[in-house]
């Protein structure tokens, strides 16, 4: 049958161009499976874990890609492998803790063992008990394991691929989007904290919104109250010649008047608010340049923050078509020193389930969601700052958003 | 003279009730005061805290701090309107010094969501470190609220 989606006899459509969106894409199971088959597990890398995580022979991590679950595990000679969580005789997860060191894995159900390449290398009773049972003689082990994907490495960000015919990690980034990523990573990392936020939305609702730098300050009223950012600061965003991957910054501090938010009467505005212990908001800039805040989206399930001096890697897993879990690594340096650990620390609070600019974020979605319930024919609007996907040096511009649906366009065939 | 256990314990809980009634009747102006100014008030979960790891989904090591949040969460934050319900358990104290008492006490907390959706938004314990002073009576030093479960539904706004 012919890979075509909408299936044959689908009623929905969509225009062509990226500043429109129908809501049928939030809502529908067929491109759910879709999505899983060709962008999950085609020709694009997925976050999987730190190297510091895996910094052992045998020391493994288990993730997700989309649906997929997957073991990434640091094998002989430093080498970083990843294979499919799924054993190759009935299916069952190989391993079900979230971290451990093994020197092989054996899958709890009948102890089909795999190496750390994910090679099967034992089957129990292979040869029967007693000279009864067993497998057949034509079973040969190398017939049989589950899919491995490539992994490959940037600034201690492992990441993989199940595609053989994916370009290199490097290039599917491209030059412009790896130096943002070398620009923060450009050390030896250290995990301060692991949470999971699941959001009552399906997950490209918060792929879009990673990239809205529109809505910054507009939604999140934290940000503006306290200048942590506004339009007119200085920053912008880039965004890779294919859509895939943006990259927006904010610089320095206040350069225009704040007149701009006045006459406009935007609620944002609000110079009765002043904080009390204004000291957690204290930044250093630690990576040689005046960039205060920049937040990278990797197509399609991974985002790299620095606000101030809070890093974080967050990675989306889709749960359904109306739900998904938000993954968060905060991290520190391995050389921070105490001052700078309780920075970041407190500076914690800005992001994450809780965050002074991220707390909308685990609930926006979740309001478009039930408002397009009825509309799946309808369209969202995506043309502020034009209809392309284009670098821009305004953060009033939805042109990532767009880039987002170029890059998921062309993936899906759609 | 130090409380008997028995009187510290009654003490505790009725801390803890006069806290849970603050959040859970959206009287969250007087959260603060339940710390000393410096203080450190932390959400976080129990495998976080069993591998050492610092972070906080929130992370107060300051009653401005404290203070700023609530008002973030009045005058900043956009959020469906919401209320929870602590049930809180007997603390167990395991131990007293100079620092102050250091007990834990188990919590169920309950999300009421605008439109009527109840879940069991969170259980775990606090960890605390609370301090008897003459003039105040009892206040916590450390609240550590200690999730069982690393995910957190939604956002968290009013705290534990």
């Amino acid at each position: 049958m012919p890979d075509t989606i909408p299936p044959t006899g689908s009623p929905h459509s969509w225009p062509a161009g990226i500043d429109r969106v129908p809501f049928w894409l939030y809502q529908d199971p067929d491109i759910l499976r879709a999505e899983q088959r060709k962008i999950f597990e085609g020709p694009a890398w997925h976050y999987l874990c730190l190297e510091v995580e895996i910094e052992n022979t045998g020391d493994y991590r288990t993730t997700q890609i989309g649906d997929m679950p997957i073991v990434v595990v640091r094998g002989e000679n430093g080498a970083i492998h990843a294979f499919e969580n799924r054993c190759a005789h009935r299916g069952a997860l190989i391993a079900f803790e979230n971290k451990g060191n093994a020197k092989d894995f054996t899958c709890a159900y009948h102890a089909w063992r795999y190496d750390l390449r994910g090679n099967l290398c034992s089957v129990a009773f292979q040869r029967g008990v007693g000279g009864k049972g067993g497998m057949p003689e034509d079973f040969r082990l190398s017939d049989h394991g589950p899919r491995k994907l490539r992994a490959e490495s940037i600034g201690g960000l492992v990441f993989g691929t199940l595609d053989p015919a994916a370009p290199s990690l490097e290039d599917y980034l491209t030059p412009p989007i790896a130096a943002k990523i070398r620009r923060v990573f450009n050390r030896k990392l250290e995990v301060i904290g692991r949470f999971t936020q699941t959001l009552p939305n399906n997950w490209k609702l918060y792929a879009e919104n990673i990239r809205d730098t529109y809505h910054a300050s507009l939604l999140h009223l934290f940000f503006t109250t306290f200048r942590i950012t506004r339009f007119n600061q200085a920053g912008g965003v880039t965004i890779s010649e294919d859509g895939a991957h943006h990259a927006s910054a904010t610089i320095g501090r206040n350069e225009v008047s704040d007149d701009v938010y006045k006459q406009q009467g935007i609620r944002s505005d609000n110079d009765e608010f002043r904080l009390h212990d204004p000291s957690f908001l204290d930044a250093v800039a630690e990576f040689g340049d005046d960039i205060q805040l920049q937040n990278v989206a990797l197509f399609p399930a991974t985002m790299l923050q620095q606000l101030h001096n809070s890093i974080a890697v967050r990675q989306t897993v889709p749960r359904g078509t109306e739900e998904m879990d938000l993954n968060w690594t905060f991290l520190g340096f391995a050389d921070d020193t105490p001052e700078m650990r309780r920075r970041r620390l407190r500076q914690g609070n800005l992001a994450g389930p809780a965050g002074f600019v991220s707390m909308e974020d685990g609930c926006i979605g979740g309001f478009v969601q039930r408002g397009v319930l009825a509309a799946p024919e309808e369209q969202g609007i995506v043309e502020m700052g034009g209809r392309d996907a284009t670098s821009m040096a305004t953060r009033a511009t939805e042109a990532s958003v767009r880039g987002f649906w170029k890059k998921y366009r062309a993936m899906m065939e759609l | 003279m130090p409380d008997t256990d028995a009187a510290l314990l009654f003490r505790l809980s009725a801390l803890n009730t006069a806290y849970a009634s603050a959040i859970d009747a959206g009287r969250l102006e007087d959260w603060p005061d339940f710390f000393v100014d410096d203080c450190l008030y932390k959400v976080t979960t129990a495998a976080n805290h069993a591998e050492g790891l610092a972070a906080g989904i929130v992370y107060a090591d300051s009653k401005g701090m404290l203070k700023d949040r609530i008002a973030a969460l009045r005058k900043a934050n956009i959020f469906e309107r919401q209320s929870y319900r602590h049930l809180i358990g007997m603390p167990s104290i395991l131990g007293r010094d100079s620092g102050g008492i250091r007990c834990e006490t188990p919590f169920f907390v309950a999300r009421i969501v605008r439109d009527g959706a109840m879940s069991l938004f969170a259980t775990g314990r606090y960890l605390d470190l609370v301090r008897d002073e003459a003039t105040y009576g009892l206040r916590f030093v450390e609240r550590l609220a200690i999730c069982d479960s690393q995910r957190i539904d939604t956002l968290l706004a009013i705290p534990l």
